[in-house]
Protein backbone atom coordinates (compact mmCIF):
# COMPACT_ATOMS: atom_id res chain seq x y z
CA UNK A 1 0.00 0.00 0.00
CA UNK A 2 2.71 2.51 0.90
CA UNK A 3 4.74 1.70 -1.92
CA UNK A 4 1.89 1.96 -4.16
CA UNK A 5 0.98 5.15 -2.72
CA UNK A 6 5.50 6.17 -3.31
CA UNK A 7 5.31 4.84 -6.86
CA UNK A 8 2.19 6.93 -7.40
CA UNK A 9 3.89 10.05 -6.09
CA UNK A 10 7.04 9.36 -7.74
CA UNK A 11 4.67 9.16 -11.46
CA UNK A 12 2.99 12.48 -10.38
CA UNK A 13 6.53 14.42 -9.30
CA UNK A 14 7.53 12.76 -12.87
CA UNK A 15 4.57 13.98 -15.00
CA UNK A 16 5.14 16.95 -13.23
CA UNK A 17 8.61 17.76 -14.42
CA UNK A 18 8.07 16.64 -17.87
CA UNK A 19 6.85 20.06 -19.08
CA UNK A 20 10.00 21.44 -18.03
CA UNK A 21 12.02 18.92 -19.18
CA UNK A 22 10.56 20.09 -22.84
CA UNK A 23 11.37 23.57 -21.96
CA UNK A 24 14.60 22.77 -20.97
CA UNK A 25 16.51 23.37 -24.42
CA UNK A 26 14.88 27.00 -24.69
CA UNK A 27 15.87 27.82 -20.86
CA UNK A 28 19.36 26.49 -21.32
CA UNK A 29 19.76 28.78 -24.65
CA UNK A 30 17.82 31.80 -23.42
CA UNK A 31 20.45 31.63 -20.20
CA UNK A 32 23.42 30.83 -22.46
CA UNK A 33 22.74 33.08 -25.72
CA UNK A 34 20.05 35.90 -24.24
CA UNK A 35 20.78 36.46 -20.78
CA UNK A 36 23.99 35.99 -20.32
CA UNK A 37 25.20 38.26 -22.74
CA UNK A 38 22.97 40.82 -22.04
CA UNK A 39 24.51 40.86 -18.85
CA UNK A 40 27.85 40.82 -19.91
CA UNK A 41 27.35 42.66 -22.98
CA UNK A 42 26.58 45.26 -20.22
CA UNK A 43 29.57 44.16 -17.93
CA UNK A 44 31.77 45.01 -20.86
CA UNK A 45 30.80 48.33 -21.45
CA UNK A 46 33.01 49.44 -18.18
CA UNK A 47 35.74 47.42 -19.37
CA UNK A 48 38.83 47.39 -21.66
CA UNK A 49 40.07 44.71 -22.90
CA UNK A 50 41.73 42.89 -26.21
CA UNK A 51 40.64 39.43 -24.62
CA UNK A 52 44.21 38.52 -24.56
CA UNK A 53 45.53 41.28 -21.55
CA UNK A 54 43.08 40.95 -18.02
CA UNK A 55 40.21 43.27 -18.35
CA UNK A 56 40.66 46.69 -17.02
CA UNK A 57 38.23 48.93 -15.04
CA UNK A 58 37.79 52.14 -17.15
CA UNK A 59 34.30 53.27 -15.68
CA UNK A 60 32.30 55.03 -18.12
CA UNK A 61 34.90 55.65 -20.64
CA UNK A 62 33.43 53.88 -23.38
CA UNK A 63 30.50 55.96 -23.18
CA UNK A 64 32.28 58.86 -23.61
CA UNK A 65 34.51 58.15 -25.88
CA UNK A 66 30.84 56.93 -28.31
CA UNK A 67 29.86 60.39 -27.74
CA UNK A 68 32.65 61.88 -29.71
CA UNK A 69 33.66 59.23 -32.25
CA UNK A 70 32.94 60.80 -34.92
CA UNK A 71 32.90 57.65 -37.02
CA UNK A 72 30.67 55.73 -35.22
CA UNK A 73 27.76 58.95 -35.80
CA UNK A 74 29.25 58.94 -39.30
CA UNK A 75 28.08 54.99 -39.88
CA UNK A 76 24.71 56.08 -38.07
CA UNK A 77 24.21 58.49 -40.23
CA UNK A 78 24.70 56.50 -42.96
CA UNK A 79 22.35 53.49 -41.81
CA UNK A 80 19.54 56.96 -41.70
CA UNK A 81 20.51 57.44 -45.28
CA UNK A 82 20.28 54.08 -46.39
CA UNK A 83 16.77 53.83 -44.57
CA UNK A 84 15.54 56.78 -45.95
CA UNK A 85 16.06 56.06 -49.60
CA UNK A 86 15.39 52.17 -48.55
CA UNK A 87 11.86 51.92 -47.08
CA UNK A 88 9.91 54.82 -49.22
CA UNK A 89 11.68 53.19 -52.44
CA UNK A 90 10.73 49.61 -51.19
CA UNK A 91 7.21 50.62 -49.85
CA UNK A 92 6.18 52.41 -53.27
CA UNK A 93 7.85 49.26 -55.97
CA UNK A 94 6.65 46.49 -54.07
CA UNK A 95 3.18 48.26 -53.36
CA UNK A 96 3.27 48.88 -57.29
CA UNK A 97 4.30 45.50 -58.50
CA UNK A 98 1.95 43.71 -56.05
CA UNK A 99 -1.32 45.80 -57.46
CA UNK A 100 0.10 45.14 -60.69
CA UNK A 101 0.02 41.13 -59.69
CA UNK A 102 -3.53 41.36 -57.70
CA UNK A 103 -5.51 40.49 -61.34
CA UNK A 104 -6.27 37.32 -63.13
CA UNK A 105 -2.56 37.58 -64.95
CA UNK A 106 -1.45 34.51 -67.13
CA UNK A 107 2.26 33.02 -65.61
CA UNK A 108 1.62 34.06 -62.28
CA UNK A 109 3.83 32.14 -60.51
CA UNK A 110 6.41 32.85 -63.22
CA UNK A 111 6.52 36.51 -62.14
CA UNK A 112 6.50 35.97 -58.64
CA UNK A 113 9.10 33.65 -58.95
CA UNK A 114 11.82 36.01 -60.58
CA UNK A 115 10.82 38.71 -58.08
CA UNK A 116 11.41 36.49 -55.00
CA UNK A 117 14.68 34.48 -56.47
CA UNK A 118 17.19 37.62 -54.78
CA UNK A 119 15.11 37.28 -51.94
CA UNK A 120 15.90 33.55 -51.28
CA UNK A 121 19.85 33.86 -52.78
CA UNK A 122 22.75 34.85 -50.24
CA UNK A 123 22.66 38.36 -50.05
CA UNK A 124 27.11 37.69 -50.74
CA UNK A 125 25.96 36.30 -54.45
CA UNK A 126 23.54 39.83 -54.48
CA UNK A 127 26.51 41.54 -53.84
CA UNK A 128 29.15 40.53 -56.41
CA UNK A 129 26.56 40.41 -58.83
CA UNK A 130 25.58 44.30 -58.30
CA UNK A 131 29.48 45.15 -57.68
CA UNK A 132 29.73 44.07 -61.51
CA UNK A 133 26.21 45.81 -62.48
CA UNK A 134 27.41 49.31 -60.73
CA UNK A 135 30.85 48.85 -61.73
CA UNK A 136 32.21 52.24 -62.94
CA UNK A 137 34.26 51.68 -66.19
CA UNK A 138 32.74 48.12 -67.40
CA UNK A 139 29.33 48.22 -65.21
CA UNK A 140 26.38 47.58 -66.96
CA UNK A 141 24.48 50.24 -65.77
CA UNK A 142 26.77 52.71 -66.66
CA UNK A 143 27.22 50.93 -70.08
CA UNK A 144 23.57 51.24 -70.52
CA UNK A 145 23.73 54.80 -69.93
CA UNK A 146 26.13 55.77 -71.89
CA UNK A 147 24.68 54.20 -74.83
CA UNK A 148 21.53 57.03 -74.08
CA UNK A 149 23.59 59.25 -74.17
CA UNK A 150 23.34 60.01 -70.22
CA UNK A 151 27.33 59.36 -69.19
CA UNK A 152 28.94 56.95 -66.42
CA UNK A 153 27.56 57.41 -63.03
CA UNK A 154 30.00 56.72 -60.02
CA UNK A 155 27.64 54.44 -58.08
CA UNK A 156 30.19 53.47 -55.86
CA UNK A 157 33.08 55.57 -56.48
CA UNK A 158 31.15 58.61 -55.14
CA UNK A 159 31.16 59.37 -51.94
CA UNK A 160 27.63 61.47 -52.14
CA UNK A 161 26.35 58.47 -54.13
CA UNK A 162 27.71 55.08 -52.69
CA UNK A 163 25.10 54.57 -50.08
CA UNK A 164 22.06 55.55 -51.95
CA UNK A 165 23.61 52.78 -54.41
CA UNK A 166 23.79 50.07 -52.00
CA UNK A 167 20.07 51.01 -51.04
CA UNK A 168 18.91 50.46 -54.26
CA UNK A 169 20.58 47.40 -54.04
CA UNK A 170 18.72 45.77 -50.99
CA UNK A 171 15.64 47.00 -52.25
CA UNK A 172 16.47 44.79 -55.34
CA UNK A 173 17.43 41.80 -53.22
CA UNK A 174 13.98 41.67 -50.76
CA UNK A 175 11.48 43.36 -53.04
CA UNK A 176 9.71 39.61 -53.80
CA UNK A 177 9.06 39.33 -50.37
CA UNK A 178 7.24 42.48 -49.90
CA UNK A 179 5.41 41.99 -53.02
CA UNK A 180 4.11 38.73 -51.47
CA UNK A 181 3.15 40.80 -48.29
CA UNK A 182 1.35 43.52 -49.79
CA UNK A 183 -0.55 40.47 -52.62
CA UNK A 184 -1.61 38.92 -49.23
CA UNK A 185 -2.94 42.18 -47.83
CA UNK A 186 -4.60 43.19 -51.09
CA UNK A 187 -6.45 39.87 -51.17
CA UNK A 188 -8.21 40.73 -47.71
CA UNK A 189 -9.76 43.85 -49.08
CA UNK A 190 -13.56 42.56 -49.80
CA UNK A 191 -14.35 42.96 -53.63
CA UNK A 192 -17.43 44.37 -52.73
CA UNK A 193 -15.94 47.58 -51.50
CA UNK A 194 -14.65 48.12 -55.13
CA UNK A 195 -18.01 47.34 -56.46
CA UNK A 196 -20.22 49.45 -54.67
CA UNK A 197 -17.13 52.67 -55.23
CA UNK A 198 -17.19 51.98 -59.08
CA UNK A 199 -21.33 52.17 -58.70
CA UNK A 200 -20.90 55.43 -57.37
CA UNK A 201 -18.39 56.55 -59.99
CA UNK A 202 -14.91 55.82 -58.10
CA UNK A 203 -12.30 56.12 -60.45
CA UNK A 204 -9.01 53.64 -60.41
CA UNK A 205 -7.26 55.77 -58.61
CA UNK A 206 -9.51 57.26 -56.32
CA UNK A 207 -10.40 53.45 -55.29
CA UNK A 208 -6.97 53.06 -54.28
CA UNK A 209 -6.63 55.86 -52.42
CA UNK A 210 -9.68 55.54 -50.82
CA UNK A 211 -10.09 51.64 -50.11
CA UNK A 212 -7.13 50.34 -50.89
CA UNK A 213 -4.49 52.48 -48.90
CA UNK A 214 -6.31 52.25 -45.40
CA UNK A 215 -7.35 48.68 -45.61
CA UNK A 216 -3.50 47.76 -46.42
CA UNK A 217 -2.56 49.53 -43.65
CA UNK A 218 -0.93 47.30 -41.82
CA UNK A 219 0.98 45.47 -44.03
CA UNK A 220 2.91 48.98 -45.05
CA UNK A 221 3.56 49.29 -41.45
CA UNK A 222 5.25 45.63 -40.96
CA UNK A 223 6.86 46.62 -43.99
CA UNK A 224 8.42 49.70 -42.47
CA UNK A 225 9.32 47.64 -39.48
CA UNK A 226 10.93 44.79 -40.96
CA UNK A 227 12.61 46.66 -43.47
CA UNK A 228 14.00 49.18 -40.03
CA UNK A 229 15.32 46.11 -38.62
CA UNK A 230 16.91 44.82 -41.55
CA UNK A 231 18.69 48.28 -42.77
CA UNK A 232 20.01 48.72 -39.09
CA UNK A 233 21.46 45.10 -39.61
CA UNK A 234 23.52 46.62 -42.94
CA UNK A 235 27.12 44.56 -42.97
CA UNK A 236 27.92 42.23 -45.80
CA UNK A 237 27.12 44.25 -48.43
CA UNK A 238 29.15 47.44 -47.82
CA UNK A 239 31.92 44.65 -46.53
CA UNK A 240 32.15 42.86 -49.66
CA UNK A 241 31.71 45.77 -52.06
CA UNK A 242 32.98 49.08 -50.18
CA UNK A 243 35.14 48.08 -47.27
CA UNK A 244 33.09 50.93 -46.11
CA UNK A 245 34.28 53.38 -48.06
CA UNK A 246 34.90 55.66 -50.27
CA UNK A 247 35.87 57.92 -47.18
CA UNK A 248 33.77 56.41 -45.00
CA UNK A 249 30.61 56.92 -46.29
CA UNK A 250 29.11 53.24 -46.81
CA UNK A 251 30.41 52.33 -43.39
CA UNK A 252 27.06 50.75 -41.38
CA UNK A 253 27.13 50.56 -37.84
CA UNK A 254 27.40 46.93 -37.43
CA UNK A 255 30.27 47.14 -39.93
CA UNK A 256 31.84 49.81 -37.55
CA UNK A 257 31.06 47.30 -34.14
CA UNK A 258 32.36 44.47 -36.55
CA UNK A 259 35.73 46.18 -37.04
CA UNK A 260 36.34 47.63 -33.40
CA UNK A 261 36.08 43.97 -32.55
CA UNK A 262 37.63 42.01 -34.64
CA UNK A 263 40.41 44.44 -36.49
CA UNK A 264 41.39 46.20 -33.40
CA UNK A 265 40.46 43.89 -30.59
CA UNK A 266 38.53 46.44 -28.42
CA UNK A 267 36.18 44.39 -27.04
CA UNK A 268 34.55 46.90 -24.36
CA UNK A 269 34.30 49.33 -26.81
CA UNK A 270 32.42 47.22 -29.55
CA UNK A 271 30.55 45.93 -26.69
CA UNK A 272 29.79 49.53 -25.96
CA UNK A 273 28.90 50.21 -29.37
CA UNK A 274 26.70 47.05 -29.83
CA UNK A 275 24.82 47.70 -26.62
CA UNK A 276 24.09 51.04 -27.63
CA UNK A 277 23.46 50.54 -30.85
CA UNK A 278 20.76 47.76 -30.06
CA UNK A 279 19.01 50.39 -27.47
CA UNK A 280 18.52 52.34 -30.23
CA UNK A 281 16.98 50.10 -33.07
CA UNK A 282 14.58 48.91 -30.24
CA UNK A 283 13.88 52.56 -29.41
CA UNK A 284 13.13 53.03 -32.91
CA UNK A 285 11.11 50.50 -33.84
CA UNK A 286 8.98 50.89 -30.49
CA UNK A 287 8.31 54.18 -31.03
CA UNK A 288 7.50 53.19 -35.16
CA UNK A 289 4.91 50.65 -33.34
CA UNK A 290 3.72 53.29 -31.07
CA UNK A 291 3.04 55.81 -34.12
CA UNK A 292 0.87 52.96 -35.36
CA UNK A 293 -1.61 52.09 -32.64
CA UNK A 294 -2.11 55.77 -32.17
CA UNK A 295 -3.02 55.62 -36.04
CA UNK A 296 -5.64 52.95 -35.39
CA UNK B 1 -15.01 49.40 -78.38
CA UNK B 2 -14.59 48.54 -74.64
CA UNK B 3 -12.86 45.12 -74.82
CA UNK B 4 -10.21 46.81 -76.85
CA UNK B 5 -9.75 49.55 -74.06
CA UNK B 6 -9.59 46.67 -71.77
CA UNK B 7 -6.61 45.17 -73.73
CA UNK B 8 -4.65 48.10 -73.91
CA UNK B 9 -4.70 48.46 -70.41
CA UNK B 10 -3.95 44.52 -70.01
CA UNK B 11 -0.95 44.77 -72.48
CA UNK B 12 0.61 48.21 -70.54
CA UNK B 13 0.32 45.83 -66.92
CA UNK B 14 2.15 42.70 -68.53
CA UNK B 15 4.64 44.67 -70.63
CA UNK B 16 5.52 46.57 -66.68
CA UNK B 17 5.86 43.02 -65.56
CA UNK B 18 7.62 41.76 -68.18
CA UNK B 19 10.77 44.73 -67.97
CA UNK B 20 9.97 44.03 -64.16
CA UNK B 21 10.94 39.86 -64.14
CA UNK B 22 13.60 40.62 -66.90
CA UNK B 23 15.59 43.10 -64.43
CA UNK B 24 15.22 40.31 -61.73
CA UNK B 25 16.52 37.21 -63.90
CA UNK B 26 18.91 38.80 -66.26
CA UNK B 27 21.52 39.41 -63.97
CA UNK B 28 21.20 35.73 -62.14
CA UNK B 29 21.52 34.92 -66.40
CA UNK B 30 24.43 37.09 -66.98
CA UNK B 31 26.35 35.74 -64.52
CA UNK B 32 25.90 31.98 -64.84
CA UNK B 33 27.32 33.09 -68.28
CA UNK B 34 29.82 35.37 -67.33
CA UNK B 35 31.05 32.29 -64.91
CA UNK B 36 31.81 29.82 -68.24
CA UNK B 37 33.67 33.34 -69.99
CA UNK B 38 36.73 33.91 -70.46
CA UNK B 39 38.49 37.14 -69.01
CA UNK B 40 37.98 39.06 -72.13
CA UNK B 41 34.79 38.21 -72.66
CA UNK B 42 33.13 38.94 -69.38
CA UNK B 43 33.93 42.51 -69.65
CA UNK B 44 31.57 42.71 -72.69
CA UNK B 45 28.25 41.73 -70.86
CA UNK B 46 27.10 39.48 -73.28
CA UNK B 47 24.32 37.24 -71.78
CA UNK B 48 26.09 34.10 -72.84
CA UNK B 49 30.21 33.72 -73.78
CA UNK B 50 31.30 33.21 -77.83
CA UNK B 51 33.85 30.82 -75.97
CA UNK B 52 32.83 29.31 -73.00
CA UNK B 53 35.28 26.94 -70.59
CA UNK B 54 35.65 25.39 -67.24
CA UNK B 55 39.24 27.67 -66.51
CA UNK B 56 37.16 29.86 -64.15
CA UNK B 57 35.78 27.03 -62.07
CA UNK B 58 38.74 25.00 -62.61
CA UNK B 59 41.43 28.39 -61.37
CA UNK B 60 38.24 28.66 -58.47
CA UNK B 61 39.27 24.96 -57.33
CA UNK B 62 42.48 25.26 -57.06
CA UNK B 63 42.70 28.61 -54.92
CA UNK B 64 39.91 27.52 -52.79
CA UNK B 65 38.48 24.50 -51.17
CA UNK B 66 35.42 25.52 -52.27
CA UNK B 67 33.98 21.90 -52.26
CA UNK B 68 34.82 20.90 -49.10
CA UNK B 69 32.83 24.45 -47.60
CA UNK B 70 29.71 22.97 -49.70
CA UNK B 71 30.08 20.06 -47.76
CA UNK B 72 30.44 21.98 -44.18
CA UNK B 73 27.38 24.37 -45.24
CA UNK B 74 24.80 21.42 -46.39
CA UNK B 75 26.55 19.89 -42.63
CA UNK B 76 25.93 22.86 -40.94
CA UNK B 77 22.67 23.59 -42.24
CA UNK B 78 20.94 20.23 -41.91
CA UNK B 79 22.43 19.46 -38.52
CA UNK B 80 20.71 23.01 -37.22
CA UNK B 81 17.51 22.76 -39.03
CA UNK B 82 17.01 18.90 -37.80
CA UNK B 83 17.42 20.54 -34.27
CA UNK B 84 15.04 23.53 -34.77
CA UNK B 85 12.82 21.68 -35.48
CA UNK B 86 13.09 19.01 -32.47
CA UNK B 87 13.24 21.91 -30.06
CA UNK B 88 11.24 23.91 -31.47
CA UNK B 89 8.66 20.89 -31.39
CA UNK B 90 9.80 19.80 -27.23
CA UNK B 91 9.01 23.78 -26.66
CA UNK B 92 6.29 24.49 -28.48
CA UNK B 93 4.16 21.28 -27.38
CA UNK B 94 4.79 22.13 -23.93
CA UNK B 95 3.50 25.79 -24.34
CA UNK B 96 0.41 24.89 -26.11
CA UNK B 97 -0.98 21.71 -24.77
CA UNK B 98 0.46 21.43 -21.21
CA UNK B 99 -0.05 23.26 -17.87
CA UNK B 100 2.60 24.64 -15.48
CA UNK B 101 3.75 26.82 -13.62
CA UNK B 102 6.06 29.86 -15.46
CA UNK B 103 3.98 28.63 -18.99
CA UNK B 104 2.87 32.72 -19.50
CA UNK B 105 6.18 33.71 -18.58
CA UNK B 106 8.21 31.74 -20.57
CA UNK B 107 6.02 32.79 -23.37
CA UNK B 108 6.57 36.82 -23.17
CA UNK B 109 10.24 36.58 -22.25
CA UNK B 110 10.51 34.54 -26.26
CA UNK B 111 8.16 37.15 -27.76
CA UNK B 112 10.77 39.68 -26.12
CA UNK B 113 13.72 37.88 -27.16
CA UNK B 114 12.54 38.18 -30.79
CA UNK B 115 12.99 41.32 -30.74
CA UNK B 116 16.14 41.84 -29.30
CA UNK B 117 18.68 43.11 -31.54
CA UNK B 118 21.16 40.66 -32.18
CA UNK B 119 23.84 43.24 -32.00
CA UNK B 120 23.88 43.51 -28.27
CA UNK B 121 24.38 39.78 -28.00
CA UNK B 122 27.54 39.24 -30.38
CA UNK B 123 30.12 40.45 -29.12
CA UNK B 124 29.40 38.27 -25.98
CA UNK B 125 28.52 35.43 -27.77
CA UNK B 126 31.71 35.35 -28.97
CA UNK B 127 33.82 35.49 -26.00
CA UNK B 128 31.65 32.64 -24.89
CA UNK B 129 32.87 30.30 -27.91
CA UNK B 130 36.23 31.85 -26.85
CA UNK B 131 35.96 30.06 -23.55
CA UNK B 132 34.14 27.09 -24.31
CA UNK B 133 37.36 26.36 -26.71
CA UNK B 134 34.80 26.43 -29.98
CA UNK B 135 36.20 28.67 -31.92
CA UNK B 136 37.04 26.71 -35.17
CA UNK B 137 34.45 24.12 -34.69
CA UNK B 138 31.44 22.90 -35.85
CA UNK B 139 29.89 23.47 -32.73
CA UNK B 140 30.36 27.65 -33.12
CA UNK B 141 28.42 27.14 -35.98
CA UNK B 142 25.49 25.27 -35.00
CA UNK B 143 25.17 25.57 -31.25
CA UNK B 144 23.98 29.01 -30.98
CA UNK B 145 21.13 28.51 -33.57
CA UNK B 146 20.19 25.16 -32.09
CA UNK B 147 17.28 27.00 -30.47
CA UNK B 148 15.21 29.28 -32.81
CA UNK B 149 12.47 31.42 -30.43
CA UNK B 150 10.36 31.78 -33.93
CA UNK B 151 9.79 27.96 -35.02
CA UNK B 152 8.92 27.61 -31.41
CA UNK B 153 6.45 30.31 -31.62
CA UNK B 154 5.14 28.46 -35.05
CA UNK B 155 4.81 25.24 -33.43
CA UNK B 156 3.26 26.38 -30.70
CA UNK B 157 0.79 27.78 -32.89
CA UNK B 158 0.34 24.92 -34.57
CA UNK B 159 -0.22 22.18 -31.80
CA UNK B 160 -2.95 24.88 -30.15
CA UNK B 161 -4.70 23.88 -33.48
CA UNK B 162 -4.86 20.02 -32.81
CA UNK B 163 -7.47 18.83 -30.76
CA UNK B 164 -6.41 17.61 -27.40
CA UNK B 165 -8.65 14.38 -27.68
CA UNK B 166 -5.94 13.56 -30.26
CA UNK B 167 -3.43 13.66 -27.59
CA UNK B 168 -5.64 11.74 -25.11
CA UNK B 169 -6.19 9.13 -27.32
CA UNK B 170 -2.50 8.30 -27.72
CA UNK B 171 -1.90 8.90 -24.07
CA UNK B 172 -4.89 6.28 -23.29
CA UNK B 173 -2.33 3.75 -25.43
CA UNK B 174 0.40 4.18 -23.87
CA UNK B 175 2.57 6.73 -25.65
CA UNK B 176 4.72 9.25 -24.14
CA UNK B 177 5.11 13.01 -24.78
CA UNK B 178 7.98 12.13 -26.96
CA UNK B 179 6.16 10.16 -29.28
CA UNK B 180 3.05 12.00 -29.17
CA UNK B 181 5.19 15.00 -30.32
CA UNK B 182 6.77 13.16 -33.43
CA UNK B 183 4.38 10.45 -34.14
CA UNK B 184 1.08 11.46 -33.58
CA UNK B 185 1.26 14.87 -33.96
CA UNK B 186 3.82 15.84 -36.71
CA UNK B 187 2.16 14.24 -39.58
CA UNK B 188 -1.12 16.54 -38.59
CA UNK B 189 1.18 19.94 -39.05
CA UNK B 190 3.14 19.25 -42.18
CA UNK B 191 2.98 22.56 -43.75
CA UNK B 192 4.61 24.02 -40.46
CA UNK B 193 7.53 21.67 -40.64
CA UNK B 194 7.99 22.87 -44.25
CA UNK B 195 8.11 26.33 -43.34
CA UNK B 196 10.04 25.80 -40.45
CA UNK B 197 12.76 23.51 -42.13
CA UNK B 198 13.02 26.10 -45.24
CA UNK B 199 13.55 29.09 -43.09
CA UNK B 200 16.05 27.72 -40.86
CA UNK B 201 17.59 26.09 -43.86
CA UNK B 202 18.40 29.01 -45.72
CA UNK B 203 19.09 30.93 -43.01
CA UNK B 204 21.34 28.97 -41.91
CA UNK B 205 22.95 28.46 -45.35
CA UNK B 206 22.80 31.85 -45.86
CA UNK B 207 24.67 33.32 -42.39
CA UNK B 208 27.78 35.20 -43.40
CA UNK B 209 28.17 37.51 -40.02
CA UNK B 210 28.90 34.77 -37.30
CA UNK B 211 31.14 32.43 -39.35
CA UNK B 212 33.57 35.34 -40.28
CA UNK B 213 33.67 35.78 -36.00
CA UNK B 214 34.02 32.12 -35.05
CA UNK B 215 35.68 30.37 -37.99
CA UNK B 216 39.15 30.73 -39.64
CA UNK B 217 40.30 27.79 -40.33
CA UNK B 218 39.79 27.28 -44.18
CA UNK B 219 38.54 23.92 -44.25
CA UNK B 220 35.82 24.87 -41.29
CA UNK B 221 34.29 27.71 -43.61
CA UNK B 222 31.13 27.43 -44.80
CA UNK B 223 30.30 28.55 -48.44
CA UNK B 224 29.24 32.31 -48.07
CA UNK B 225 32.01 32.99 -45.58
CA UNK B 226 34.54 31.12 -48.31
CA UNK B 227 33.27 33.17 -51.53
CA UNK B 228 33.16 36.79 -49.17
CA UNK B 229 37.26 36.32 -47.93
CA UNK B 230 37.63 35.14 -51.26
CA UNK B 231 35.76 38.08 -52.60
CA UNK B 232 37.30 40.71 -50.40
CA UNK B 233 40.60 39.27 -49.53
CA UNK B 234 42.42 40.26 -53.05
CA UNK B 235 42.80 36.59 -54.36
CA UNK B 236 40.30 37.15 -56.89
CA UNK B 237 41.02 39.99 -57.78
CA UNK B 238 42.63 39.67 -61.16
CA UNK B 239 40.03 37.34 -62.21
CA UNK B 240 37.01 38.68 -62.33
CA UNK B 241 35.47 35.18 -63.86
CA UNK B 242 36.94 33.13 -61.03
CA UNK B 243 34.87 35.51 -58.25
CA UNK B 244 31.29 35.26 -59.96
CA UNK B 245 31.82 31.81 -60.31
CA UNK B 246 32.71 31.16 -56.72
CA UNK B 247 28.80 33.08 -56.44
CA UNK B 248 27.11 30.64 -59.08
CA UNK B 249 28.00 27.45 -57.08
CA UNK B 250 26.80 29.41 -53.86
CA UNK B 251 23.30 30.10 -55.69
CA UNK B 252 23.28 27.32 -57.13
CA UNK B 253 21.69 24.70 -54.89
CA UNK B 254 19.34 26.89 -53.41
CA UNK B 255 18.29 28.45 -56.62
CA UNK B 256 17.66 24.50 -57.73
CA UNK B 257 15.86 24.15 -54.87
CA UNK B 258 13.77 26.82 -55.24
CA UNK B 259 12.62 26.04 -58.86
CA UNK B 260 11.27 22.75 -57.79
CA UNK B 261 9.50 24.11 -53.94
CA UNK B 262 8.87 27.78 -55.64
CA UNK B 263 5.15 27.51 -53.82
CA UNK B 264 6.31 26.13 -50.16
CA UNK B 265 9.51 28.79 -50.05
CA UNK B 266 7.42 31.93 -51.03
CA UNK B 267 4.59 30.63 -48.37
CA UNK B 268 7.51 30.18 -45.87
CA UNK B 269 8.87 33.69 -45.85
CA UNK B 270 5.67 35.30 -46.65
CA UNK B 271 4.83 33.94 -42.68
CA UNK B 272 7.77 35.07 -41.34
CA UNK B 273 5.91 38.37 -42.16
CA UNK B 274 3.09 37.42 -40.94
CA UNK B 275 3.31 36.07 -37.98
CA UNK B 276 3.54 38.86 -35.72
Amino acid sequence: MIIQQQKRKSLFAGKKLIPYLLVSPYLLYVVIFVLFPVIFCFFLTFHKWNIIAPMHFIGINNYTRLIHDRLFWKAIVNTLKFLLLHIPLQILLSLSLAELLNRKIRAISFFRGSFFLPVIVSGVVVTILWQQLLGYDAGLLNRLLEKCGIGKIGWLVNPDLAIYSIAIMATWKNIGLYIILFLVGLQTVPTQYYEAAKLEGASRWQQFYHITLPMINPTIFMVVILSTIGGFSLFIEPYIMTGGGPLNQTLSAVLYIYKQAFQYYNMGYSATLGFFYAMMIMTVVLLQKRLIEKEH
Amino acid sequence: MKAFKFSIREGIVYMILIVAAISFIYPFIWMIGAAFAPMHEIEKMTIWPLHPDWNNFRSMIEKIPIGRSLVNSLLVAAITTSLVMVTGSTVGYALAKMHFKGRKLIFYVIVFTMSLPFQITLIPNYITMVNLHLVDTFFALVIPFAVSAFAILMFRQAFQGLPQALIDAARMDGCNEWGIIFKILWPNIKPTLVTVAILTFIGSWNEVLWPLIVIRDEKLMTMPQLVTLFAVGGRADSQLGVKIAAAVLLALPVMIAFLFFQKHFIQSMASTGLKD
